[in-house]
């Protein structure tokens, strides 16, 4: 026998402190107190999120959202929600409250995602064409060749306001308009599929969990410019999206969704599939262009545009893989729809890989305007180990940090951009106090010196050269006229760059310089990494009065850097340490300091 | 002008490419590989379609674990490019190889989050276990370690992946019985 | 299987739709659906699709189907399963290794209660009606 209600009280990290536990055990006490043990079971489960609002209880099937439970409150959700089936209004989470602007009428909901491009992704089965168009795949695309007309596609998307996904923000209409202008024989529709930003897998969630959508919006461009040929250039390093991506072509070819003939309408349209092999620049569209012929990933200056002159030289739609999979939900709903979710300047949601000391690291869709702070904490429950929030790392390599000041800056291209960092493709990483800022800006010149292909000065020399500075600087050698020298090399790439990869690779580090100063001159004036990571410029100690001499340390330490008896105070050789930090994780009496 | 200029900045590194080349690839002593019969028929379906030279050598990775330097002149001569032209592209992408990796390769995730969440230590303490560095091979050429930039699983870091197979949230004592599991299997 | 028409492609959407829904609402079926994008399979997730084969199998339940689908974007606490039960509202559980599988059977799928510890929630409502 089912319960009737199944009360869910969440019993996260955050929620434990609040005294989630306490609840759990005063809500079984009342059911059986009021005679309801047969009507409902009480549930402990993993983190819902909302943490500052904790602990929650989410009562189902109803899916009531109760905010800051207390064990007091245990009585009245029973008498109340339990045996008479009405909710407690005082405890209902406020929806007012969400500082989300969006609002969705067929969404009402304490959830602060929204999921347009991740529809599918966690609901149907990726290999089977049948369960997407159950979900209306595939009604777009019958839409688009049977009622609308070219200029009506346009028409929508421009009404729709959609950006481009994968990092810059175009306007997805003017794109596919200038390419569908141009008269030529041949056109291509390209999917950027390369998501070259480490520390981002939207685009692979995405193909892996709903490969139809990226299809059929493809073969709609095709059918909107005048393409008859697609490609999907995709990295090597995503196996399994590549198969799930070979099945679905397969499939929408034997139904006829794909190929000679679609639906019978005379529209032919083909898909193939390229892989990249590990080049970052082969996400910048030029260079992708120039993978995708067999060459060298260079880029080329532009314009002319891919779509003047892109894949052979034919005017080519570039786009990116969450671009895409938004377009058949605006051509089913309508560019006005679409339009009411999202800021002024930015439509729709966006998606982010969340991750880093984040307590719940995921893949999330929001809708745009929402603010880091609901993200981190709403969202992502939160700094894991309870420390302190340091920074938001957006756009990857060509993007920049957000500081705590600025967690309630609503998200979009514009915002961030004010803040000196970028939307970029949706990588989102969260760093905490132990995160130090010159060495994740030496880590981001590092990748960017390993990714530059070397065809313009700018770029080769000036990744190098600020790579050698903050290297120096992380070891203790930097000199105040080094800072002096990154902004200039920096301000220099970004104006004299060929393409994007040298323009924005000074990003993370000016951005880092600007808002953590002190951290920088602590490395060069004081030689000290306030964090602890830099391993050249700490030093770890043992506290003579707080060691009582357990031997874990010494026993944990991987060179025998520390010696001393059991029960007798222990020293560190500082000749010998490596400065793993082990010992100071090891110590149950803090008696290992770190300077 | 310029764009004369590039391309014959492009046709010198071509030629001193060529000469590398021939210093830099393994010795035909230490490699007598050759195209297998599925190979070159693999190259001959993709000889028309243009723009084929990376998904001929992805397929010829596939088979070998790198590109031996003799199948990379066969290659050369079946799909008619010149030599210069697959070096180039051999050695433009992180992902070809021109060295024999171990029969296990171990690729460490060195991306954003991985890197933050320790990374680094797990690399430090593969090449202490195998006794190897990054990008060597063991002697018994059972296992060779490189970094690799994100494996797409940036929610489970610190990542790592063996012949492809990924393992999340991986610590540092697990590593041990992560190479002991592959090892003479 | 033949290149579709218009009317055909309606006409499969319509009884596809019926399928799901149905196997959804009139509560003929039980389903488990793992989430098996490359997160997933990295956390283990088939291992968790086996020890969920072997359970129905031992337990001789034969009103179950097992599905894969992909991401559902709940990295922390992979591998994710979705079980739906009829007269039991559906949730997704995390952090499903071999052995909690076992118990999804055992108690929430035979004995109908759910398991403490495992449950989290859904990250958004469906679109798509
Ligand atoms: C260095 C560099 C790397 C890029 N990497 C990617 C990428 O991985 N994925 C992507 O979609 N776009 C990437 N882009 C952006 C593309 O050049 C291009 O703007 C995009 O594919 C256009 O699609 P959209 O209009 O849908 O955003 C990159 C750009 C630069 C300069
Ligand atoms: S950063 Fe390691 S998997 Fe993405």
């Amino acid at each position: 026998m089912a319960f009737k209600n199944y009360i869910l009280v969440c019993g996260g990290a955050g929620c434990e402190a609040n005294r989630g536990v306490d609840l759990y055990k005063t809500l079984q006490k009342e059911l059986q107190e009021q005679g309801v043990e047969n009507e409902a079971q009480v549930v402990k489960t993993g983190c819902f999120g909302f943490c500052e609002k904790g602990p929650i209880v989410k009562m189902l099937p109803d899916e009531t959202f109760y905010v800051s439970v207390k064990p007091e409150d245990a009585k009245e959700i029973v008498a109340e929600h339990v045996v008479k089936g009405r909710p407690v209004a005082r405890l209902l989470y406020d929806k007012t409250q969400s500082r989300t602007n969006a609002k969705l009428e067929d969404i009402d909901f304490y959830q602060k995602q929204v999921r347009i491009v991740l529809r599918n992704c966690g609901v149907i089965d990726p290999d089977s064409i049948d369960e997407y168009i159950a979900r209306d795949g595939y009604d777009a695309l019958a839409k688009v060749l049977t009622e609308m007309t070219q200029d009506q596609v346009i028409e929508e998307l421009k009404k729709s306001g959609l950006r481009g996904r994968g990092g810059a923000g175009f306007l997805t209409w003017k794109k596919w308009m200038f390419t569908k202008q141009v008269a030529s024989n041949e056109k291509y529709v390209i999917c950027n599929a390369d998501e070259g930003d480490p520390g981002a897998y939207m685009d692979r969630s995405t193909i892996e969990g709903d490969p139809h959508s990226i299809l059929e919006a493809m073969t709609i461009a095709g059918r909107t410019v005048g393409a008859s040929q697609g490609v999907i250039y995709i990295r090597a390093e995503y196996p399994l999206a590549i198969i799930r991506l070979e099945n679905a072509i397969k499939q929408a070819k034997d139904y006829g969704l794909l190929g000679e003939n679609i639906l019978g309408t005379g529209f032919n349209f083909n898909i193939e599939i390229r892989l990249g092999a590990g080049a970052f620049v082969c996400g910048e569209e030029t260079a992708l262009i120039a993978s995708t012929e067999g060459r060298r990933g260079m880029p080329i200056p532009r314009p002319p545009f891919p779509a003047v002159r892109g894949l052979w030289q034919k005017p080519t739609v570039i786009n990116n893989v969450e671009t895409y999979a938004n377009i058949p939900m605006i051509v089913l709903r309508g560019g006005d729809w679409f339009a009411k979710i999202g800021t002024e300047t930015s439509k729709g949601t966006k998606v982010f890989a969340l991750t880093g000391k984040i307590n719940n690291s995921g893949l999330i869709e929001v809708p745009m305007g929402t603010t880091l702070r609901e993200i981190i904490y709403d969202i992502g429950g939160g700094i894991r180990g309870g420390k302190a929030f340091k920074a938001v790392q957006t756009g990857g390599p060509s993007g920049g940090v957000i500081t705590s000041e600025y967690l309630d800056t609503p998200i979009d291209y514009e915002h961030l951009q004010k803040l000196g960092s970028i939307m970029g493709s949706g990588g989102m990483i969260v760093m905490d106090e132990d995160d130090c800022m010159v060495d994740v800006a030496r880590f981001y010149q590092e990748f960017c010196v390993d990714e530059s292909c070397g065809k313009c000065a700018p770029c080769r020399i000036g990744t190098r050269t600020i790579y050698n500075l903050l290297t120096g600087i992380c070891q203790g050698r930097g000199t105040m006229d080094d800072l002096q020298k990154i902004n200039e090399i920096g301000r220099a790439m970004q104006k004299a760059a060929l393409c994007g990869l040298g323009q924005t690779a000074p990003n993370p580090v000016l951005s880092t310089m600007k808002y953590y100063e002190k951290e920088y001159l602590a490395h060069i004036k004081e030689k000290k990494c306030p964090s602890g990571k830099c391993r050249d410029l700490v030093t770890y100690y043992i506290l003579p009065n707080k060691c009582i001499g357990c031997t874990v340390c010494a026993r944990r330490c991987p060179v025998g850097a520390i010696t001393g008896e059991r029960q007798k105070i222990h020293t560190i050789n500082q000749e010998t340490c490596i400065k793993c930090g082990e010992c100071l994780k090891a110590c149950k009496f803090s008696a290992v300091f770190r300077r | 002008m310029l764009s004369l200029e590039i391309q014959f900045i492009s046709l010198t590194t071509e030629i001193a490419e060529v000469l590398i080349l021939n210093t830099t690839m393994e010795k035909p002593a230490a490699d007598d590989k050759k195209l297998t019969p599925e190979l070159k028929e693999f190259i001959r379906q993709w000889k028309p379609k243009p723009g084929n030279l990376i998904m001929v050598l992805h397929r010829v990775q596939e088979h070998f674990g790198y590109i031996p330097r003799n199948v990379a002149f066969e290659v050369a001569d079946l799909l008619d490019v010149p030599l210069a032209r697959v070096y180039g592209v051999v050695t433009f992408y992180h992902l070809f190889k021109l060295k024999k990796p171990g029969r296990f390769k171990i690729a460490v995730c060195m991306g954003t989050a991985c890197y933050l969440k320790g990374g680094e230590d797990i690399i430090k303490e593969l090449e202490n276990i195998l006794g190897v560095g990054l990008n060597a091979v063991t002697p018994d050429g059972e296992f060779s370690v490189e970094a690799v930039r994100c494996l797409g699983c940036c929610g489970l870091a610190p990542v790592l992946s063996v012949n492809g197979e990924v393992h999340g949230n991986v610590k540092k004592d697990q590593l041990a019985e992560i190479v002991a599991k592959y090892k003479g299997t | 299987m033949a290149k579709l028409t218009l009317e055909e492609l309606k006409k499969l959407r319509e009884e596809k739709r019926k399928e799901l829904n149905n196997r959804r609402t009139e509560g003929k079926d039980v389903q488990v659906i793992v989430g098996m994008g490359t997160c997933g399979i990295a956390a283990g997730a088939k291992d968790t699709f086996d020890a969920f084969l072997k359970e129905i199998d031992q337990s001789g339940l034969t009103n179950v189907t097992i599905r894969q689908t992909g991401c559902m974007g709940l990295c922390h606490s992979e591998p994710t399963v979705e079980v739906i039960v009829p007269d039991m509202p559906s949730v997704v559980y995390g952090n499903v290794n071999p052995d909690v599988a076992q118990r999804i059977v055992r108690k929430h799928i035979v004995g109908k209660i759910m398991i403490n510890d495992h449950i989290f929630d859904k990250p958004a409502a469906d679109i798509i009606k």
